[in-house]
């Protein structure tokens, strides 16, 4: 992972005059010091903390196992893990279904306008999680939109009260936040896809289901793979919208939990044992990612 | 598979110029979903009464005059914007640096160096936000404003090294080997040939980064020590309860963050780069 000074030092020699060992060096100085001190070093420091434990107030630096095995033991995380799992396949799952049309209509549909519906697309993205997370709590609520225009409508004569404090809740509100994230990199890749593989398909007699299950599909694995890994690790270790918009027993998810660990309950090792488990989760889907090509190609 | 139960067909035209009104109909609906919460907000901004309540009964500025006279507001607005700058300026530099030196040189750890240079974006913000924190405690390095700042510079800075590496790749090397045969130094030539050319990159990933951390509050959470971002203090009063000047505050936010990104995509726009 950390670029080390002789891996740095080995070039494939190249006549452009810009190939020097020094000039390299130079230039990644600076980034690679930032990266390893402020990240991967304080990484480390965070996995070494599941190996400790806490007495009072203070860290005791001494080996042991027994936040591991309260992880796997306890009544209450295991559960919590494979809630927050499921919920971040679901909400991945969902964002594919809800990703493709709009993704294929701006790569293949979209003419004049392409830039504008290209930048309302990222734009959720740049304005605040926070406020987007929290516009759902007064959607959902009981007195909000979505029941008014139930009633309204007269498909429901009372309140729902199981949209907000609840895992549907928490679910629509994690499809809405990272749509963006699936739509983007879905987008990219059937931008690529050439009309003439369509064509050829069509020509054929691949109707539009044979040509979307043979040839697009296949075709944009890369693109889908990247979006899920964003969403489903943005999911995985996410702790404003259970708070805001689960925040009843029985919808906890594991980020939350983490939060509290290094929060109000103070039991950092505690804490760090439970990302553990995230991050092999994240690393194994890192990894299939990587087969996909989802990460970009390897050069040099 | 059973390509022989598919008769050929006649040529039925270009299968992307079709017309579809299902997947039209999609595409908006999805415009809708992204777009109806922050509608809701910006609407709920000028209501009149205290309650979140659908239909609104009734506009008025009242949260927008409260807001305008929250001194606390306006100390969160300023710490955000100070964090925001400087976050904004350490990724820009550590980012040109990392996209020049990925565009111009080959070396083997290339693969490694874009993996670290990207892993705070695919980790999720709680696992960058505790691993800081344990280091700084570990370090006894008291938390404070520029604890933020290491923490947003540090993801903000991928977003820097993508929007100038993307700008180099289309810049032909010629210029650069014109500038060297001529005699300039590689100093030189960064200065007055490449510098200039990416200009609008690094200007737009400053701005992008600056809009990220403006919004930013997984890894804020963890890091600050009593000071309150813009982000810290709406969640402090949402977890208190919502109270109706949040959604003036958002939508100031909302705005605050359209301007800033059409900015960004317009000086793009302006060198022939696209913002995506």
């Amino acid at each position: 992972m950390v670029a080390s000074a002789p891996q740095l030092a080995e070039f494939e020699s190249h006549p452009a005059p810009t190939q020097r060992p020094r000039g390299i060096l130079a230039l990644l100085a600076a980034p690679i010091t930032w990266m390893v001190v402020f990240y991967l070093i304080p990484l480390l420091i965070l996995l070494a903390h599941a190996f400790w434990s806490v007495d009072y107030l203070t860290i005791d630096r001494t080996f042991t196992l027994e936040n591991i095995k309260t992880v796997f033991t306890n009544s209450l995380y295991p559960t919590v893990l494979i809630r927050t799992f499921l919920m971040a396949t679901a909400v991945t799952l969902t964002s594919i279904v809800i990703a493709f049309p709009i993704s294929w209509f701006l790569a293949k549909k979209a003419d004049r306008n392409k830039e504008l519906l290209l930048i309302l697309v990222i734009f959720p993205l740049w304005s605040s999680y926070l406020v987007r997370a929290f516009a759902w709590k007064t959607i959902l609520g009981t007195n909000g939109i979505l029941n008014s225009v139930l009633q309204w409508s007269g498909l429901t004569h009372e309140p729902v009260s199981w949209f907000l404090y609840s895992k549907t809740g928490m679910f629509i509100t994690f499809c809405h936040v990272w749509l963006p994230f699936m739509i983007l990199p879905l987008y990219t890749i059937l931008d690529r896809l050439p009309n003439a593989l369509l064509e050829a398909s069509d020509d054929l007699g691949g109707g539009s289901w044979a040509t979307f299950r043979r040839v697009v599909l296949p075709l944009s694995l890369p693109g889908i793979v990247a979006g899920s890994l964003a969403v489903f690790s943005l999911t995985m270790g996410d702790y404003i919208t259970p708070s805001l918009i689960g925040g009843s027993p029985g919808t906890e998810l594991i980020g939350g939990i983490v939060a509290d660990q290094f929060g109000v309950a103070n039991n950092w090792p505690l804490g760090a044992a439970l990302i553990l488990p995230i991050l092999v989760i994240l690393m194994a889907f890192v990894l299939i990612a990587n087969q996909f090509g989802a990460l970009g190609r390897d050069e040099g | 598979m059973n390509l022989t139960n598919d008769l050929p067909i006649p040529f039925r035209g270009d299968p992307s110029k079709r017309r579809s009104w299902p997947l039209s109909i999609a595409t908006l609906l999805t415009y809708l979903f992204l777009y109806l919460p922050l509608v809701v907000v910006i609407l709920y901004s000028f209501s009149s009464t205290k309650v979140n309540k659908w239909p609104i009964k009734g506009f008025s500025l009242r949260w927008y005059e409260e807001l305008f006279h929250d001194s606390d507001i306006w100390d969160a607005i300023r710490l955000s914007v100070f964090v925001g700058l400087v976050a904004a300026a350490i990724a820009v530099v550590l980012g040109t640096l990392t996209a020049y030196a990925l565009d111009r040189y080959r070396f083997r750890a290339k693969a490694a160096v874009r993996f670290a240079i990207g892993l705070p974006i695919v980790l999720p913000g709680i696992v960058t936000g505790v691993a800081m924190l344990s280091f700084f405690s570990l370090m006894a390095f008291p938390l404070s404003k520029w604890t933020i700042i290491i923490g947003h510079a540090t993801f903000c800075t991928v977003l820097v090294v993508n929007n100038v590496a993307a700008r180099l790749s289309q810049l032909p090397r010629s210029l650069d080997e014109a500038s060297l045969d001529l005699g300039a130094t590689p100093v030189q030539t960064f200065r007055r040939i490449t510098f200039p050319l990416v200009r609008p990159a690094i200007v737009a990933g400053a701005i992008l980064s600056f809009t990220l951390s403006f919004d930013e509050i997984i890894v804020t959470f963890f890091l600050t020590g009593r000071d309150k971002t813009l982000p810290l203090l709406i969640w402090g009063r949402l977890r208190m309860g919502i109270s109706p000047e949040i959604n003036a505050t958002a939508t100031i936010i909302i705005l605050t963050s359209l301007a800033l990104v059409l900015l960004a995509a317009a000086i793009l726009r302006r060198s022939g780069q696209r913002i995506f």
